[in-house]
């Protein structure tokens, strides 16, 4: 079964009267009453992963940050996860984490000319809510999540590529390709050959993927992404373009990782 | 008055949580599968589990076994999910015949087929090379996993590797007129076990019958050509691995209609450009809707089966 982000009853009420929340919000220097809205996942962390992403700055849960993900996850090494913050309207970047991983925060991206979702996978260590959240230009952070069960052993273990060869020649290989939607827009979808080792394997140090951008041929940027160790081996995306942002030719895929290897690839229709 | 409301308190919980337990230990605590052999032809006993996913409430009996008692001895079709299953199989032939086991076949890798193999004759225990080879590299991670499912019904189950090997062909065995037929697809062997005395196929996971096909190991477009394979067997009838005998040909057009649907929505999503979570969000065909787990079994698929199908097309 597909979830995606549910809300409490409590936090149900406070987004229907959320303008008189948000008006309360700009004229009174407190905003306790929006930072006490207890967490619609119950999650025991939630307090601590409040204070580390967002510090004194005010938190709602909101439903239009959607998370779609498994509720069981079959394999903890790729966990599909899709993050939607479109419903918002203007949301631009969003930032992603796992309250239970050992590595907390999964990936960041800025959408500048995409849409702003992203498809990918992650590794979890154990059960954990996976959450989205997005800062809009009011300075609200806006939360969305889904619990994932899983079994674990995701950021411990050493990825398939550390014990192989084959990746070394392979390394930071991309395959993509464009599909046209019928909205007028582009799905793009790519694979990149990395081990995204965690550092959490006995014996094998932490190697990821960091900075990955998509560009059309004249260099507009569409989309960034900052990918963090619980991203899963060989990282898969999936990226939305609005057909304002299609261009209808080759994109470009550039990055590197922590050891200073390039990314530099084309995706083709 | 503060006394009476410190305890009084834990002692209506503790008796609330107790009698909430009560029904659960006492269908458990005996680790009792009440396992009932039944003749399904002259001298043939099939013994069929739920059509379930593993459970302690289930204890992992959701896989069939069976023997059948030969002349001279007894021939065992799997042995299980547990050593307890193992030895209350052993119990429940001995209640039959007191005939030796003569060979105790696994029919594939997977561990709710060999978990049992504690309670058998060691010098009896057989299977194909490949299942072997799987038992042996990947039969500790599965007990693994059983434990964690089934919990203390696993106590003292440990991985036995058969010795003997397997080889397809039409052999006399304990005075039996048996044939094994070395398919694959479900998993890289899968054997089936023909009686031709009494015109019955014991066809392993091939076949599910009302119950979704598990995939965590298989190869589809061999296991369809298993299917056509045993489709043209003029058997009486067929023991799936998982639900009920059939006296005819049904579940095995069931099941290779479910993986053909099952391929062709894996393929299309992929050739489409689906996200994963697009694809598990897929809606079941109503022509699945008898077969039990088909929802859950159909997104542990998507998982096992998607990622080859998004390099095919991504690569192109």
């Amino acid at each position: 079964m597909i979830r995606h982000a549910t809300l409490a009853a409590l936090s149900l009420a406070l987004l229907a009267g959320s303008s008189a929340g948000a008006a309360n919000l700009q004229t009174t220097a407190g905003v306790q009453t929006i930072q006490s809205v207890s967490d619609p996942l119950d999650s025991p962390r939630w307090e601590d992963m409040r204070k580390m992403f967002f510090g004194d700055a005010p938190v709602i849960f909101d439903e239009r940050v959607r998370v779609s993900a498994p509720r069981i996850a079959e394999d903890s090494m790729n966990v599909p996860v899709t993050v939607d913050a479109s419903a918002l309207g203007d949301a631009r970047s969003v930032l992603v984490f796992a309250d239970f991983n050992p590595i907390i925060k999964v990936l960041e991206f800025q959408a500048t000319h995409a849409r702003p979702s992203l498809g990918f996978r992650l590794k979890l260590q154990q059960s954990s809510p996976v959450r989205a959240a997005v800062l809009g230009s009011d300075g609200i952070w806006r939360v969305g999540g889904a619990w994932i069960t899983a079994t674990g052993g995701g950021c411990t273990l050493p990825s398939t590529g550390s014990s192989s060869p084959e990746w070394q020649e392979r390394l930071n290989e991309v395959n993509g390709r464009i599909w046209s939607r019928v909205d007028g827009g582009e799905r793009v979808r790519m694979r990149i050959i990395h081990p995204m080792d965690t550092g959490l394997a006995a014996g094998i140090p932490v190697f990821h993927i960091e900075d990955l951008a998509l560009a059309d041929s004249a260099g507009r940027k569409l989309i960034e992404i900052q990918t963090f160790e619980p991203v899963s081996e060989n990282p898969s995306f999936t990226i939305d373009l609005p057909p304002e942002a299609t261009s209808g030719g080759r994109l470009h895929v550039s990055g590197r990782d922590n050891n200073g290897n390039r990314i530099d690839a084309w995706v083709t229709p | 008055m503060g006394d009476t409301m410190i305890t009084s308190v834990p002692r209506a919980l503790l008796t609330l949580l107790l009698s909430a337990l009560a029904p659960l230990l006492a269908q458990a605590n005996d680790f009792d599968y009440r396992l009932a052999p039944r003749m399904i032809a002259n001298d043939v006993y099939a013994l069929i589990g739920t059509t379930e996913d593993f459970s302690f409430a289930n204890g992992g009996n959701i896989v069939n076994s069976g023997f059948i008692v030969g002349p001279s001895g007894v021939i065992v079709i799997d042995t299980g999910s547990s050593r307890r299953y193992g030895e209350q199989l052993l119990a429940a032939i001995a209640t039959i015949t007191d005939k030796p086991i003569a060979l105790t076949i696994n029919t594939h890798h997977h561990p709710d087929h060999f978990l049992g193999n504690q309670a058998f004759p060691p010098d009896t225990l057989a299977a194909t090379p490949e299942t072997i080879h799987g038992i042996r590299t990947e039969g500790e991670g599965f007990s693994a996993n059983m434990y964690r499912l089934n919990g203390d019904w696993m106590l003292g189950s440990e991985v036995v590797v058969p010795a003997k090997t397997l080889a397809a062909g039409r052999i006399r065995v304990a005075g039996r007129d048996l044939e094994f037929l070395p398919l694959a697809g479900h998993t890289a062997s899968d054997l089936v076990v023909i009686d031709h005395d009494s015109g019955t196929v014991f066809a392993a996971d091939l076949i599910f019958n009302r119950r979704a096909p598990t995939t965590p190991h298989a190869d589809i477009p061999r296991w369809l050509a298993a299917l056509d394979t045993l489709e043209a067997i003029p058997a009486k009838r067929w023991v799936p691995g998982h639900g009920e005998v059939s006296e005819d040909t049904a579940p095995i057009r069931h099941t290779r209609a479910y993986l053909e649907w099952l391929a062709d929505t894996i393929t299309r999503g992929a050739e489409a450009g689906l996200d994963m979570t697009e694809m598990l969000a897929m809606p079941i065909p109503e022509a699945f809707a008898d077969m039990n787990l088909a929802a859950s079994e159909f997104r542990r698929s998507v998982t096992h089966l998607y990622p080859a199908a998004e390099q095919a097309a991504l690569k192109r």
